[in-house]
């Protein structure tokens, strides 16, 4: 489905090239559940920026269900069929939850079939629809607004990049839940999400670490997963609300 | 009774919400001619014997009704000054919409500067809506300059709407009100600019009484070269509460200029202010863009929801 064919990616920040993603060759196929993980700072909402368009490789190709998208705009990738949930939701002044869910659905909404958006991320479509999506939401709100407008665009891969962070207050079978009903829901789609918690791990068909801009490893959960436990790639959610344990 | 062409039923239409003609009492003033007059029971209309404009007068404790008072302007180089005022009763609960719609096709400039004086009486209830519409292809400008002056009794409540989205060329807009005890004034005003426009906003919001309160929230949107300023001041006499909000968005080579005035006179006033000014923020763009969106579908729907 999704092929980053030599992917690398360079910012020039004071006249130094740094490169922060390198070389990279991935495969998403089609009807699978992938986690990205590794350190922090290691590129991997970067890959996501990538996939989604908002940034552009420095060199490298990448092609979606075999056509060339390295130059395609967001807009044209979004039409394709690629979703990105952003780590740092969006505030709109003005614009009320519907008026994302509309949009992201691409036609016309009725107000049920929003409502089964909010409440799959377990928000109260009553007190929810209407509201706008500026600052008098919580950053946990906001975070399940941002899936539920990836929900709506039900599209055939669909990039969420650390989608449990500031979704404390719900749980995470719920979460799991979501990506469950997303595959379900369009035929042969699949999901990628950047993570370092061990309970989305522990639901990927396939695992890839990325360190430094590079692939470290990648393989099936049950080859990966047992290289991961106890590094700050596979964190327990108790470890990381607990700082006495640490990361 | 109503002769209007099709260009002055759009701009009814544009202004007032207007397809036919209103329930309630209206005036309609086209061209600088009554087109059209109804009083009701409780609201009466007259024409001023001194200076052009009405008189409205409504009857104490008169409730859910309501007064539109729309002026269409399509003869290029037409210039008119209008006073209209509004006598509210006591206890009264009403919705009086007004608004101007100009188009020009014409090389003259077309100007109306309506003049509208509100008193109301205590306790009184007021939702007043003001629309400005500007169209017609000419090189003619379409000028507003509209004053409102708002003197408000002990308990009343003033709700005020303001609109211009599109085609005024030129606006001068004055706002001044005086409060009494426990009165309450809310302003919303939306405004966008583009082409060579200039659109200028000025309130003097005074509180005198105990317990009065003034909201003033101004969203607006310059696009090209035009130019905005927003001028917004208000005065505590007593133990009051006001706020004033200037919240801008640019684009192109619009500018804007904000001057928030806040004056204090009481140790008890409570006044507070907000201005910001930005382009549309980029990752807003993006978002909607993720969504399926082109750039510019993305910023017409973040303007639309603006200024919603």
């Amino acid at each position: 489905m999704l092929q980053l064919k030599n992917v690398s990616f360079a910012v020039d920040p004071r006249g130094e090239n740094k490169e922060i993603i390198k070389n990279i060759d991935l495969t998403v196929p089609k009807n699978k559940l992938i986690v990205v993980t590794g350190p922090n700072g290691g590129g991997k909402s970067t890959l996501a920026r990538l996939i989604a368009g908002v940034e552009k490789p420095s060199s490298g190709k990448i092609f979606f269900n075999g056509e060339d998208i390295t130059e395609k705009s967001i807009t044209e990738r979004a039409r394709a069929g690629i979703a990105y949930a952003f780590q740092q939701p969006v505030r709109f002044k003005g614009l009320n939850v519907f008026d994302l869910l509309h949009i992201a659905c691409g036609r016309k909404l009725d107000v049920g079939e929003a409502c089964e958006y909010l409440s799959a991320v377990g928000l109260c479509a009553r007190d929810y629809i209407d509201r706008e999506v500026n600052s008098s939401l919580s950053g946990g709100e906001l975070k399940r607004i941002e899936i539920a407008t990836v929900i709506a665009r039900s599209a055939e891969l669909s990039v969420f990049d650390e989608p449990e962070a500031g979704i404390d207050l719900w749980s995470f079978q719920s979460l799991i839940e979501v990506f469950e009903n997303m595959r379900k829901k369009v035929k042969d789609s699949s999901v990628l999400i950047i993570s370092h918690q061990e309970r989305i791990l522990n639901i990927a068909d396939e695992i890839i670490v990325i360190k430094d801009g590079s692939v470290q490893r990648s393989g099936s959960r049950e080859e990966v997963m047992p290289t991961l436990v106890g590094t700050s790639s596979a964190v327990n959610y108790c470890s990381r609300i607990d700082p006495r344990k640490g990361e | 009774m109503l002769q209007l062409d099709e260009i002055q039923k759009r701009l009814l239409k544009e202004v007032a919400g207007l397809h036919e003609v209103p329930e309630g009492a209206y005036n309609i003033r086209s061209n600088s001619q009554a087109a059209g007059r109804r009083s009701t029971a409780n609201i009466e209309i007259t024409p001023k014997t001194d200076v052009s404009g009405i008189d409205i007068r409504i009857k104490p404790g008169t409730k859910n009704e309501s007064v539109h008072i729309p002026v269409v302007m399509t003869q290029t180089g037409l210039k008119e000054v209008v006073y209209n005022d509004f006598y509210i009763g006591e206890d009264s609960d009403v919705v009086i919409v007004a608004g101007c719609g100009i188009d020009n096709c014409g090389n003259q400039d077309s100007q109306h500067d309506g003049v509208h004086r509100f008193f109301v009486g205590r306790n009184a209830k007021v939702k007043y809506v003001e629309k400005h519409y500007g169209s017609g292809s000419g090189s003619g400008k379409r000028i507003l300059n509209p004053v409102t002056e708002v003197y408000q009794e002990a308990g009343s409540y003033v709700e005020m709407e303001m609109v211009q989205i599109k085609g005024v060329d030129d606006t001068n807009r004055t706002t001044t009100a005086e409060l009494a005890e426990g009165a309450k004034l809310t302003v919303r005003e939306r405004l966008m600019t583009h082409g060579e426009q200039n659109a200028v906003s000025n309130y003097v919001v005074t509180l005198n009484g105990k317990d009065s309160s003034a909201d003033v929230v101004s969203r607006s949107v310059a696009r090209e070269n035009s130019y905005q300023k927003f001028d917004a001041k208000i005065i505590g006499n007593a133990p009051c509460h006001g706020h004033t909000e200037c919240d801008s968005i640019i684009m192109d080579k619009g500018r804007i200029l904000a001057v928030p005035g806040l004056e204090a006179n009481d140790l008890d006033a409570e006044l507070f202010h907000e201005a910001a000014i930005g382009k549309i923020a980029g990752d807003q763009l993006i978002k909607l863009m993720t969504l399926g969106l082109t750039e510019s579908e993305a910023e017409e729907q973040i303007i639309n929801g603006f200024l919603k």
